[in-house]
């Protein structure tokens, strides 16, 4: 099963349409997505609007492939349990977010390898099938559940004593 | 201590669990949007409030009044937030009441600290940003919830 998510602020119609578009490459492939009210009517896949959290995580964890908007609670999910990740990143001059910030973060995250970026629906094919073929993750290494033990040292730290942490 | 964790439903929420371990031995109440996510955090107290952004500002008030509430009655020692509105008005209301406020930056803030980060940064005892040429004399670096 492919999973699809396009987070729980806004609908993503052209990250579903591309995805749906691809469906009929994929060997009948079981695709369900979470789409936050898309306005396009996908033709060849299962749309719940919004999942419970339980419900999004069932799916979320059942996947062989994940395919997202470049949000940061899908992309750090996918990268800690380590699941193939296709996302397509939000543009503000298709008014699919405020600004660019989804396509810098991207860019600023490529040397971790969390995944494919794609950014239209030619791209979005191939990249599915490919990853369907096996031909993902290169030199991924999953992150752990927490956040670096520099930051989480340095939260403790100001925490307990906040005149004894380290200046700034 | 007693902690107050805010953030709202989505990476904001995702990004504050992965900080979970540096809240070790104290006690710790979560705050989000989206009453489900209490499940999340089993065995803490949590409570939702509701989700607004600066573009609804009566959603703000009614977002405010609750944390207000909330706060006024818990009172934290330490409120902490990764995000957005709701944990900014959180980081507001804990100054009022003389709590220490901490504000970490989402890390899909890559070029330039969201708006909220750069209001926090005149409000809060201390702002972290997750990438390092984001830093200055005032807003931290000190790693990212990777």
């Amino acid at each position: 099963m492919i999973f699809v998510t396009t987070g729980t602020q806004a609908p993503f119609d052209r990250l579903i349409q591309a995805v749906d578009e691809s469906i009929p490459f994929l060997n009948g492939e079981e695709v369900v997505a979470q789409t936050c009210q898309s306005s396009y009517v996908p033709n060849h896949m299962t749309t719940v609007d919004l999942m419970s959290p339980a419900d999004f995580f069932e799916h979320f964890n059942n996947a062989k492939l994940i395919i997202a908007h470049a949000g940061m609670g899908t992309v750090l999910s996918a990268m800690s349990a380590a699941k193939p990740l296709i996302v397509m990143p939000r543009l503000a001059s298709l008014r699919e977010h405020r600004n660019d910030h989804q396509l810098a973060t991207v860019k600023k995250l490529a040397h971790m390898n969390f995944g494919r970026v794609v950014n239209d629906s030619k791209e979005m094919k191939e990249a599915i099938v490919a990853m369907l073929n096996g031909n993902n993750h290169t030199n991924f290494k999953p992150i752990s559940n927490f956040a670096s033990d520099e930051l989480l040292k340095s939260l403790s730290n100001y925490i307990v004593s906040p005149d004894n942490s380290e200046n700034l | 201590m007693k902690i107050f964790a805010v953030a709202s439903a989505g990476g904001h929420w995702i990004q504050l669990l992965r900080l979970r371990p540096a809240f070790k031995g104290h006690e710790v109440i979560y705050v989000s949007t989206n009453e489900e996510y209490a499940a999340m955090v089993e065995g803490c107290p949590f409570y939702a409030v509701s989700d607004s952004n600066r573009w609804q500002k009566s959603k703000l008030f009614s977002t405010f009044f609750m944390l207000f509430s909330l706060i006024s009655r818990e009172k934290p020692n330490v409120i902490i937030s990764t995000g957005a509105a709701p944990g900014l008005l959180a980081l507001l209301i804990g100054r009022g009441i003389g709590a220490r406020t901490i504000w970490i930056d989402s890390i899909a803030n890559a070029e330039k600290l969201s708006l909220s980060g750069k209001f926090a940064a005149k409000i809060a005892n201390r702002v972290y940003t997750q990438w390092p040429e984001l830093s200055n004399e005032k807003i931290l670096f000190k790693g990212s919830v990777i």
